[in-house]
């Protein structure tokens, strides 16, 4: 493949675009309410009315509003439909037309929630065919790849990482381009590149929706990575909850080999690459970068101390990068616009955009990319609409089972990875659940408990025998049976759960609890009994 | 290093499927997740004579075998019933009341999550987070997402279930 080749297929795509073109939202959210019956509806009502030569429908990823969906939009016209059914979804085209009346419900495209938002991950969602490297190419797919191979030295490549700000958007927060350098540093005979697109953490679904709608940019900043740390061989661990994200990276590696934008000399250069997917078995440790690698070595999901890091000794041993989907989402456009721009976005310490699952008990549910530094009301209030009818808010969990509960009257806090751990929870993958004034915060604990329990592999004492003590007390507390002394046991064992486990799921597991307790002290309370 | 290659369990054509799998990893140790899951796509669970052909055929120990089948969830070691319904526990779904229609399901089909129905009809699961948030309380049927389910329509959904099934 040659640079002119490249732009040869986006010039051609192009060519045969037709004048308008309907977009049918085919991702896990839309498809389970029917959208792959909604997009034959349209392509046979398309069909009928003979309209072929004008109107094009296309299948697209995940447009953000999973509530009312499936999505069906409609260039140039901006239209944006909502709960389309394989019925109405003819009279989408006849209105086209003026044909007939439109039957389907319509959706503002300038409501807030589109409009506040700020596309860079996600900016192909729901625009391209997921299945269609071409299309990814004409929306300027592949482009930063070739301008990195053929314009940069790795050292280079790293350097334009740093000065974006990135920070991986795996949880940690670790500044990407940092990590780079040091894997870049390590010796190795080989090294590995490897993307964690375990996604965990229930309530967030970021990642599986980059997979579906977007998988190429994902294997782009894998092949950026690479050339940047000297590494051949990437691995993308997918969680086996997602089969569609799979058979979408699936597709999207074949294309690319087929290509030649992986495999040997990319773009004519010395520099081979290739990428290979495995699939996660239902751990959520696995999440955990020791414990993926040893999955991916075939091995159980134990985590192991750290050091020796992935940077110096990963997979099998060799120097390895692993950083998550949505980070290496974010190469590509940074390459391509300059990591000034990307600076451009959020805040001093924590750069550019970050992706949230926005749900619970929220009007508007789905997927927003919004600059860092945005306020917690923001997003709530304007993007999510608020509480549904009759409700009133109580708090928002970010973070999952590692993060805590944000309390109403913190909702001006600004979206950073500082000021929510100040708060006493943390930025997280970016699930954002919403939770409204009928929820029990104690609940809320040993819900979080719970998941902490079944999912601890085991390994250390701290976790696996504290998390089933720390669940049996939030049980009896919820039960109205415990006392004080067993509220004060508890923050014990809170403590010494966070600084004596082995890895991020034990030292996280008891901030759901210390957070509600911080902020909803009184509902722990009022289940005591006197000690007596 | 020559391979030696066990012979397969059965003449049975999913063999031939575990096989190639493994053959595409050189038949090394690293290749067990991707064996064990092309197994249980290929037969539904993992048996005794799979994990044993396993042992064999990667030259790996049968506790590494078995420890990896027993510690992931994703794997059983039990068949499943003829239909399967998944109900996601994940925050979002809990949220919005996904302990309601799995106590709901239970209460209609008469089992534990976990288990399946002695007529072997349905089995009945729980899963962490299927990532489909945005329309939770989610619910897999037969592979299925169903979004926004009520617990009324859960145990509508399966009385169709085990109704077509008889
Ligand atoms: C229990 C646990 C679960 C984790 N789950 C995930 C996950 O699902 N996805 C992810 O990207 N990182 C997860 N991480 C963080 C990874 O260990 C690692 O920090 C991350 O993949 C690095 O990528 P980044 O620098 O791009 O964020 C988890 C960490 C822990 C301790
Ligand atoms: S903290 Fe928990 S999950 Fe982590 S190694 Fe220890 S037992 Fe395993």
């Amino acid at each position: 493949m040659l640079l002119e080749e490249l732009i040869g297929i986006a010039e051609k795509q192009r060519e045969v675009r037709k004048q308008i073109c309907v977009r049918c939202c085919m991702s896990a959210g839309c498809m389970s309410s029917q959208s792959a019956e909604v997009k034959t509806a349209l392509e046979k009502a398309v069909a009928e009315r003979q309209m072929g030569d004008l109107i094009e429908v296309r299948r697209v990823g995940c447009m953000g509003l999973c509530g009312p969906g499936p999505l069906v939009s409609v260039e140039p016209n901006s239209l944006l439909y909502e709960h389309v059914t394989p019925e109405n979804a003819g009279s989408i085209i006849d209105a086209l037309t003026s044909a007939g009346p439109i039957k389907a419900e319509r959706c503002d495209p300038q409501h807030p929630f589109f409009t506040r938002q700020t596309l860079v991950v996600r900016a192909n969602g729901g625009r391209i065919d997921p299945e269609r490297i071409e299309d990814y190419i004409e929306a300027g797919g592949y482009r930063a790849l070739h301008h990195v191979l053929t314009e940069m030295q790795p050292p280079q490549a790293i350097e334009a990482i740093i000065k974006s700000g990135l920070r991986g958007r795996g949880g940690a927060g670790y500044p990407t381009g940092l990590k780079w350098a040091t894997v870049a540093k390590s010796v190795g005979k080989q090294k590995f590149v490897v993307c964690n697109g375990d996604e965990g953490d229930p309530g967030a679904f970021m990642d599986r929706s980059v997979l579906e709608s977007d998988p190429h940019s994902v294997i782009e900043g894998m092949a950026i990575a690479g050339y940047a740390i000297g590494a051949d061989q990437g691995f993308i661990y997918v969680r086996a909850e997602y089969p569609l994200a799979i058979s979408r990276l699936q597709v999207a590696i074949r294309q690319a080999k087929q290509h030649g934008l992986i495999g040997s000399a990319i773009f004519e250069s010395t520099f081979n690459f290739n990428v290979d997917i495995r699939i996660g078995a239902g751990a959520f440790v696995c999440g955990e970068e020791t414990a993926l690698m040893a999955s991916i070595e075939g091995k159980r999901g134990q985590p192991r101390p750290r050091p020796p890091f992935p940077a110096e000794s990963g997979l099998w041993g060799f120097p390895t990068l692993i950083n998550n989907v949505e980070t290496f989402a974010n190469i590509a456009p940074i390459i391509n616009r300059g990591p000034e721009w990307y600076a451009g976005f959020g805040t001093e310490k924590s750069k550019g955009t970050k992706v949230f699952a926005l749900t619970g008990k929220i009007q508007n549910t789905g997927l927003i990319e919004v600059p860092m530094g945005i306020t917690i009301r923001e997003i709530v209030e304007e993007l999510g609409g608020g509480a549904p009818e009759g409700a009133k808010l109580k708090a928002v969990q970010t973070g999952g089972p590692s993060g805590g509960c944000i309390p109403a009257e913190h909702f001006d806090a600004s979206i950073d990875y500082e000021s929510l751990t100040q708060l006493g929870s943390i930025m997280g993958s970016g699930g954002m659940v919403v939770m409204d004034d009928q929820t029990n915060m104690v609940e809320v604990a040993r819900f979080y408990m719970q998941f902490c329990m079944e999912e601890s592999c085991g390994k250390c004492v701290p976790c696996r025998a504290g998390t089933v003590q720390m669940y049996h007390l939030l049980a009896k507390i919820a039960a109205r049976q415990a006392t004080m002394k067993d509220l004060e046991l508890l923050e014990e064992l809170c403590d010494l759960v966070k600084n004596t486990s082995l890895c991020g799921l034990g030292q996280t597991a008891p901030n759901p609890v210390l957070s509600t307790l911080r902020y909803f002290r009184n509902e722990y309370l009022e289940l005591l009994q006197p000690a007596g | 290093m020559k391979v030696v290659k066990p012979a397969l369990p059965s003449p049975d054509k999913r063999w031939k499927i575990v096989d190639a799998k493994m053959r595409r990893f050189g038949y090394q140790g690293h290749a067990l997740i991707e064996t064990l899951h092309a197994v249980q796509q290929s037969f539904g669970y993992l048996d005794e004579e799979a994990l044993r052909f396993v042992v064999k055929a990667l030259h790996v120990p049968p506790s590494r075998v078995y420890g990896v089948a027993t510690f992931y969830n994703f794997f059983t070691l039990k068949p499943q019933g003829v239909h399967t319904c998944v109900v996601c526990l994940g925050t979002a779904c809990y949220v919005k009341g996904a302990e309601r229609v799995l106590a709901a399901i239970e209460r209609a089909a008469g089992i534990k999550s976990g288990e399946t129905t002695p007529d072997n009809q349905l089995s009945l699961l729980t899963v962490r987070c299927i990532g489909a948030c945005a329309i939770a309380p989610a619910v897999v049927y037969d592979g299925n997402v169903s979004g926004k389910q009520t617990a009324e329509q859960a145990v509508e959904k399966l009385k169709g279930y085990l109704h077509n099934a008889a």
